[in-house]
């Protein structure tokens, strides 16, 4: 199914879609009264545009500091160039640790790795500890939002998920009462875990340390309680400097959820004695993305999901229609990049009303994006027949003035004179719940002729 | 100065009263405008569609029909936002540099190129400004809601001094109507979805008449808004601008 047919699916619901459509507009004006705190958040953004465009063309030096550094602190760092080099060196880490148990704070690139399911599959136990990851890893779905990954279920379903798995009382959808139930569940696997595992937000050349931001603070208590920390990264979250993170962090939180910034933001640099770290940098397509031209500015993405929240299609589609790991505009430019065919249906996913990228903290071009890969879609992935026909006939009326006035004239006479029943027949998607123009007598071209003819 | 006047393709066909309105406020206006005939569209539906190379013929009849103009104006944001953004698929000889150049939005041309904001006209109702995407945040006709300028409005401006109009404050300032060319049919459903909330961010707020200065929007809306029988109409910005009432 495409992004327009789930999209309809969801739409059955008009309440859901109106409640979905509030939370997440409620977040978008949280992050423009923050934004408005900020003295020269423009030129913040420009800022970090510009951080982001000279990692992406010096990442290859960069890259190699960074894991000099981190060597230096005692880090063990690998490198993976796709999900299943990923997932192999961490399945190696915990088999040669003999680890059982493993805690996950969020990380949008394991997901991408499809980690948890290889794991399960090695006979490990891996808990998702973020709140919202863990309601959707028990509900065995996927995140719908990459800071929100739950947002799409209202807190009576999460009631409902929790009696189930928990042995809750039913609660009404009380949310303390249901975090503190997760949380008491969650400390045990908290203090029993072999391994943490955690993603990192921003990665430091300078140093070789890096940063993880998280609300709940489960990052730190997955890492401190356990005796290894295997810390996933996509090539991309390197910065230079770590005064740089004065700009990206004043820009992060404000642009995900409207704080000034998260609870935590828990800087990593060496392990602590009798422990060990280990890095993985992962590729996975981005060096093939950063060969895209036209497409190299979607690796600035510092995953705040800004663009989601002020997306009025993910609003009202929810982020399971886009059937991507990063949904939204942002994954709509990225997933692409992955899996042309698969993806093909998410640029045009979009108005192109170009309010992504005026909010994108690191300035992605993101409307721009859309309209460059609807253009290589139409010449490398099948398209529907009658849509390529009718557009590409369409063309050809549009470059010959005469053509053009007849193809005119006929419609309004169509539109005109047809009965109801034809016009508004099921070939017409328009004319499903709008109507279409009511046709004046005739058009501005001959009024013009008989009016105003010099 | 020389004006040639851009009527897109769907308000020659289906909107004439639109194009009629335009060229006279700008003939009150006092500006020597023209309409070259042969014109047909600027290939935006086919750019949005993702088939921008069957444009191309499109986009020469549009220079050939306005290179010998000063300024080429049209009652449409999203149609001269195409001619300015994306006719880089053509050669780009100094005729379609000029036009790129030259092209001008009504409102924009009327406020930044003429210097006028009073036209004198008078229109006595609740208005509600539909601020269409692609002039908003494509030719940046105003400040945009998502980012930290200060504010402005070229559309506003104009608004403020039509007689008896009271411009009504809307709850979500410039979300997009869900238009999109092609979109409204491929993505039918979150199409008129989004269109049914705009409206009703209208209705909450005691609009009577949706303005704007992109006459697609407004058939999408008014396509809702004829079909669920709502008390509400929507009129092109030029067609204020006329109103002497």
């Amino acid at each position: 199914m495409n992004h327009a047919q789930k999209a309809e699916i969801f739409n059955k619901n008009e309440a859901k879609v109106n409640w979905h459509d509030k939370a997440l507009w409620y977040v978008r004006e949280k992050r423009d009264n923050a934004a408005h705190g900020v003295k020269g958040w423009e030129q913040l953004r420009d800022l970090a545009s510009g951080v982001k465009a000279h990692v992406l063309s010096n990442l290859d030096e960069l890259l190699i500091e960074f894991e000099t550094n981190a060597q230096k602190n005692g880090i063990t760092v690998h490198w993976a160039s796709n999900a299943e080099e990923h997932n192999k060196i961490i399945n190696k880490i915990l088999t040669e640790k003999n680890a059982k148990k493993v805690v996950k704070s969020k990380s949008m690139l394991t997901e991408e790795c499809h980690l948890n399911p290889y794991l399960e599959s090695k006979g490990f136990e891996v808990v998702d500890t973020d709140l919202g990851e863990y309601i959707v890893q028990i509900a065995k779905e996927t995140p719908s939002h990459i800071v929100l990954p739950a947002i799409h279920k209202t807190k009576e379903e999460v009631d409902t998920l929790f009696q189930e798995h928990l042995g809750t009382k039913p609660s009404d959808g009380n949310p303390e009462y249901l975090t503190n139930e997760a949380r008491k569940h969650l400390r045990t696997k908290f203090l029993t875990a072999d391994v943490a595992i955690t993603g990192v937000n921003f990665a430091i050349a300078e140093t070789g340390g890096f940063v993880v931001c998280t609300n709940e603070g489960n990052a730190d208590m997955g890492a401190h309680l356990a005796k290894t920390h295997i810390a996933c990264m996509g090539i991309e979250k390197l910065i230079p400097k770590e005064a740089h993170l004065g700009i990206f962090l004043r820009l992060l939180a404000r642009s995900a959820t409207g704080q000034p910034i998260t609870t935590y933001s828990s800087h990593f640099n060496k392990p602590t004695e009798g422990s060990e770290m280990h890095i993985v940098i992962v590729d996975n397509g981005r060096t093939e993305q950063l060969s895209r031209e036209d497409f190299r500015s979607s690796l600035h993405c510092i995953r705040c999901g800004a663009c989601m929240n002020t997306c009025p299609i993910y609003r009202r589609s929810g982020g399971h229609s886009y059937d991507a790991t990063i949904p939204g505009p942002i994954g709509s430019i990225l997933s692409p990049g992955k899996d042309l065919t698969k993806h093909s249906s998410l640029p045009f996913a979009s108005t192109l009303c170009g309010s992504c990228s005026n909010v994108c903290p690191v300035k992605i071009n993101i409307h721009e994006q859309l309209y460059k890969w609807r253009q290589i879609i139409t010449k490398d992935v099948e398209q529907p027949v009658v849509k390529k026909t009718i557009l590409k006939m369409t063309g050809k009326v549009f470059s010959k003035p005469k053509f053009y006035g007849l193809a005119g004239r006929s419609v309004r006479f169509m539109l005109k004179y047809a009965p109801r029943f034809l016009v508004y027949s099921k070939l017409n998607a328009w004319g499903k719940a709008r109507e279409l123009p009511q046709i004046k007598n005739g058009n501005f071209d001959q009024w013009y002729k008989e009016k105003r003819s010099k | 100065m020389r004006v040639g006047l851009f009527i897109p393709c769907y308000i020659n066909q289906l909107y004439p009263q639109v194009g009629i309105a335009t060229l006279e406020v700008l003939e009150k206006l006092g500006v020597d405008v023209y309409y070259p005939s042969g014109q047909t569209c600027c290939g935006q539906p086919l750019g949005n569609s993702g088939y921008e190379e069957d444009a191309k013929g499109a986009c020469q009849v549009f220079v050939e029909n306005f290179k010998e103009y000063d300024y080429i104006v049209g009652p449409s944001g999203s149609c001269i936002y195409h001619v300015k953004k994306h006719f880089d698929i053509i050669e780009q000889t100094p005729d379609v540099i000029n036009v790129r150049n030259n092209a001008f939005e009504l409102c924009e041309f009327i406020v930044k190129i003429l210097g006028i904001t009073d036209l004198g006209a008078s229109f006595p109702y609740k208005v509600g400004l539909h601020k269409s995407c692609h002039g908003l945040r494509g030719l940046h006709l105003g400040s945009c809601s998502e980012r930290m300028d200060a504010h402005y409005s070229t559309e506003e401006d104009l608004l403020a001094h039509v007689q008896g109009l009271e411009l009504m404050s809307l709850t979500r300032k410039d979300e997009c109507c869900g238009f999109g060319g092609t979109f409204a049919v491929f993505e039918e459903a979150i199409s008129v979805k989004m269109g049914k909330d705009r409206i009703q961010d209208h209705l909450n707020n005691d609009v009577e008449v949706i303005t704007g200065a992109d006459h697609s929007c407004l058939m999408h809306l008014e396509g809702l808004i004829n079909r669920n029988k709502q008390p509400i109409r929507v009129m092109h910005i030029a067609e204020i601008l006329n109103s002497s009432i």
